[in-house]
């Protein structure tokens, strides 16, 4: 089943078990008109499955599509100091009260998968690597946008120096807060992405993904992990938090 | 209808499959549409009801959009140059001007324009030019939204990715106006709805129905 939350957009609605059976039949009936109107003809329109598949099968090609139009050196349109947007605005699967506070002294930055040189980072040794900074435009897969300034290493020349095989399709994130995403390789080498340790020239706050957050102006929001506790590299598709349950995987802007 | 039974085609084959699977691709879309703007309205006091949104949530909205995308380009682009190539734009919508729009309108209000088969009066003509307008600026506009960095040059048209999403929303409430318009009129003048699935229409005098 493909179409499987209907959340307030981003927010875990504790309640949702609950409603979900209703949901599931409101969507049962959405689904069908769609049946009708795409698949007259085809599998019964009581059977969703076969929405789904034709809706799999498009995901597929336009994850194919985007891939092909991604320009590795097209840059992110870059905006001025004046009209970064601080503080910036709070966005996750849960209440910003839930904010998960990693403690600085305890953070090991953890590497695995396809990775030459696995030994863990600290903080302090990812402060110390040359720094990069861009203004760019933050775009919501919910439709919002807001301007912010991130700064912190380059994330491709970090996967360069630690011998990441960049020839593998995927780099995967796990974070604090039981997110996690990942990347296509050449949107991960993409010169803009940015391990951003500061938000407009401060630390990054804990609501914005202190100790660091992936930072792609090249893809929706929801494929800028936060909190990031673990890299991995990998030819086996990783999946993410929003793209198990239906975003589209991509996702490239 | 006439004793003599006289037909002529007045829709042909390319136009019809155009506009029956565009029919179906603009509500799909545009319900669909409806559910991703729910996710974060542009306007405070517009939200869309879930009875008339496609998708059950974001990103069952997002996944019939971006499916459906790909048959309402494909069908609209392929309209749009073969009715170029073929002359159907400079016979069927041109010549038309500001004056005999004015004139055709106020013969509308006052139910006496005539409509006459196989031809378009003025306010049609202009009607059918700014639809078409409006689904190629909503396809280019969703571009944008859709890749507003690889199409950021595209963008500038449209003042970034904030005013392609307004000009989205506006081609989209244009083009429910006109559906809305079309569906009335062809309810008026039922006669209109037959060819566009045969390509026939049986005449009589010239002229048949005043509207």
């Amino acid at each position: 089943m493909l179409l499987k939350r209907k959340a307030a957009p981003l927010v875990l609605d504790r309640t949702q078990p609950i409603l979900n059976i209703e949901r599931r039949m409101f969507m049962k009936q959405t689904l069908s008109l769609g049946a009708l109107a795409l698949l007259t003809g085809c599998d019964s329109i009581e059977d969703d499955t076969a929405v789904d598949r034709i809706l799999k099968a498009m995901a597929n090609w336009n994850d194919k599509a985007q891939a092909a139009l991604f320009d590795p050196t097209k840059l992110a349109i870059t905006y001025d100091q004046k009209d970064v947007v601080d503080p910036f605005r709070f966005n996750a699967f849960y209440d910003e009260s839930e904010v998960v506070v990693v403690a600085e002294a305890d953070y090991k930055l953890e590497l695995s998968g396809m990775i030459t040189n696995k030994a863990s980072w600290t903080l302090e040794r990812l402060r110390a690597l040359p720094p990069q900074s861009q203004i760019t435009r933050h775009i919501c897969v919910e439709g919002w946008s807001l301007i912010g300034k991130w700064g912190g290493p380059s994330f491709g020349d970090f996967l360069r120096k630690v011998g990441a095989d960049t020839t593998a399709k995927y780099v995967g994130f796990k974070c604090a807060d039981n997110y996690f995403t990942s990347l296509d390789m050449s949107t991960a080498l993409h010169p803009q992405t940015t391990m951003a340790l500061t938000f407009n020239d401060k630390t990054i706050e804990p609501r914005n993904g202190f100790p660091f957050k992936i930072r792609v102006p090249t893809k929706l929001g929801f494929k800028n992990p936060k909190h990031v506790m673990e890299i991995f590299v990998t030819n086996d598709y990783p999946g993410g938090y929003w793209e198990d349950q239906g975003y589209n995987w991509f996702s490239g802007a | 209808m006439s004793s003599s039974g006289d037909k002529i085609k007045i829709h042909p084959l390319y136009v019809r499959i155009f506009h029956w699977i565009n029919a179906v691709a603009m509500v799909l879309m545009i319900m669909s549409g409806w559910q991703i703007y729910n996710a974060a309205p542009l306007f405070e006091w517009l939200e869309f009801p879930s009875a008339v949104t496609l998708g059950g949530w974001l990103g069952g909205g997002i996944q019939f959009h971006f499916a459906v995308m790909w048959v309402f380009v494909t069908n609209l682009l392929i309209y749009f140059f073969v009715s170029i190539i073929s002359g159907h734009y400079r016979r069927s919508m041109f010549p038309v001007t500001p004056q005999s729009v004015v004139s055709d309108l106020g013969k509308a209000i006052r139910g006496k324009l005539p409509h006459t088969v196989g031809t378009y009066n003025s306010v049609q003509k202009i009607s059918y030019i700014g639809v078409i307008v409006l689904m190629l600026t909503v396809f280019l506009s969703g571009l944008v939204i859709w890749k507003s960095v690889q199409f950021q040059t595209l963008g500038l048209l449209f003042g970034g990715y904030e005013g392609a999403r307004l000009v989205h929303f506006i081609c989209m409430s244009l083009i429910c106006a006109f559906i809305v318009m079309h569906l009335v009129l062809v309810a008026i003048v039922p006669s209109t709805f037959i060819p566009m699935i045969t390509g026939w229409t049986k005449i009589k005098k010239g002229t048949d129905h005043v509207a």
